[in-house]
């Protein structure tokens, strides 16, 4: 059982899967206490855009889907801030035309052929070390961020009104948070795909929200709890040669299942 | 009547707000004196709430004047301990009450990460003040209405101000609740301020000293005197129609 780990894609595959699982605990945290769900799927479709940027212009994939993504979390959080009444109609249409240009500019790369479907459902097995360093970054970041910002930002997380009132600036926690988002999702497109972001960054939190009683445990939880589905997928991917991406997810999903099902009956 | 040597802790001269063209306040006047219990009444609409977002400096002052503590108003909104209208709000939140509390912290006193010792002591001091100690460290969806929106008063308690400002404290809360809220109060006014946003006339007679009524104009009332004369004793409230006659004598 043990020598699968003396390959090195699947080493890269564990660790990236892991780093991956705890930024989308803390962020996906993150996401759904401020009801960003909708947002954060607007990223992550969004993010294709820059899929295509990259392609077509031969640069690194994640540097486009990276500024890419950033700069629609931007818009995003421009708009919301803006057009509180249209929010749904905006993020509806920044996902929709972030895809758009993304597929446009891949048919118009003479001779590409590289697959869709790894973008829209994960390749963790070719995570090289480049992306594990990426990973890790971002990971350090996210680390600094939460600790020194942690009472600002679950302020502006919990009650932004009275956040507002006590001198925080929570237009920058806002944008911050959407920054961070998006990050999140470029980094998470590698193991579960752009389809499927979102249900890591809910599921797992899910649960994690039912079990703590403040937004820190909320983060060790989910952040846990994914590590621990991402896992159990990898190995069932590995086991009966299926998409990694698809299999964390149903085994999230099932989780969740049990988990509501034992929760109903205590 | 010595409350009247006192400081001035609001004074608020020939205000008016418009939001677009359409005058939402007009020509407000009112003075708020250190350790009044003042209820701020009128309907729907009234302007009530525009008020309160001035005087917390969150809407800016188009015309006239507001002072607190005698100083120009930007300068004083640490002297207001406010607690909002709704506290409903996401209660699947996963934070502790203590956590809440510690949110009414100065910003500028606050620790680099984590939470001082200092903050957590006063936060439970705090919460032993509105009587809620026990529940410091209990998930905030997990309290009752009356008990989440004690909460929100140590919250707003905690940077100790001079004014306590309540908008609709109690639209949530059941009977027991509302009243112990408001004997809370009470007892909190034996040291500050109290200004309290209602439609509760009822209850909130009970406690005021001083009601302004705002439709567009403020129509000021200092029920000192007048509350002798329909006192009910503890437990029951003063009923709607007493209430109308009691201010039936007024001018306005």
């Amino acid at each position: 059982m043990l020598e699968v780990f003396s390959y090195e894609f699947i080493q890269n595959a564990v660790i990236a899967g892991i780093l991956v699982s705890l930024i989308s605990g803390i962020i996906g945290s993150l996401i759904v206490v401020n009801r960003m769900v909708f947002l954060a799927g607007g990223i992550a479709h969004a993010a294709y855009g820059g899929i295509g940027i990259a392609i077509f212009a031969g640069i690194p994939i994640f540097l486009g889907t990276t500024v890419f993504a950033v700069f629609a979390a931007l818009i995003m959080a421009f708009v919301t801030i803006r057009e509180r009444e249209n929010i749904d109609t905006f993020i509806g249409l920044i996902w929709a035309v972030g895809m758009a240009i993304g597929i446009i500019l891949v048919d118009l790369t003479p001779g590409y052929n590289v697959d869709l479907m790894s973008y829209l459902f994960g390749s963790i097995l070719a995570v090289t070390r480049e992306d594990i360093y990426f990973m890790s970054a971002l990971f350090v970041v996210i680390i600094f961020v939460m600790t020194f910002w942690y009472r600002d930002i679950l302020a502006v997380s919990y009650d932004s009104e009275y956040a507002a009132l006590s001198g925080i600036n929570v237009k920058f926690f806002y944008t911050l948070i959407l920054i961070l988002s998006a990050l999140t999702v470029v980094i998470a497109i590698k193991v579960v795909g752009l389809i499927l972001v979102i249900a890591l960054l809910t599921i797992p939190i899910y649960i994690a929200q039912n079990l703590s009683s403040s937004l820190y445990s909320m983060m060790l939880i989910s952040g846990f709890t994914a590590s621990l589905f991402t896992i159990m997928g990898l190995w069932l991917s590995y086991n009966f040669d299926l998409t990694s991406g698809a299999c964390i997810i149903l085994v999230s999903a099932l989780s969740l299942m049990l988990f509501m099902i034992v929760q109903k009956i205590k | 009547m010595q409350t009247k040597f006192n400081l001035r802790v609001i004074e608020i001269e020939n205000l008016s707000f418009a939001y677009d063209k359409e005058f939402v306040l007009e020509n407000i006047n009112l003075i708020v004196d250190n350790r009044d219990f003042l209820v701020l009444i009128g309907p729907n609409g009234g302007g009530k709430s525009t008020l309160v977002k001035l005087i917390l400096g969150i809407n800016p002052i188009q015309s006239g004047s507001i002072k607190i503590l005698n100083k120009p108003l930007h300068k004083s909104l640490t002297q207001i301990g406010y607690v909002p209208q709704n506290t409903n709000v996401n209660t699947n939140f996963p934070i502790k009450a203590i956590e809440v509390v510690m949110m009414g912290h100065h910003a500028h006193k606050r620790a680099i990460f984590g939470y001082k010792k200092e903050e957590i002591e006063h936060a439970m001091h705090v919460l032993r003040q509105v009587g809620m100690e026990e529940f410091a460290d209990k998930k905030i969806g997990s309290l009752s209405g009356g008990q989440r929106q004690r909460v929100m008063i140590a919250r707003a308690l905690c940077a100790n101000p001079k004014i306590l400002l309540l908008d609709e404290p109690t639209s949530s809360i059941d009977a027991d609740g509302q009243k112990q809220i408001y004997e809370l109060l009470k007892e909190l006014n034996k040291k500050i301020t109290v200004i309290v946003v209602s439609h509760d006339l009822s209850v909130v007679l009970q406690y005021a000293t001083k009601v302004a009524h705002i439709n567009k104009k403020l129509a000021f009332h200092d029920l000192s005197s007048i509350k002798k004369e329909f006192d009910t004793g503890n437990d029951s409230h003063v009923c709607e129609v007493e209430l109308l006659q009691m201010l039936g004598k007024c001018k306005c």
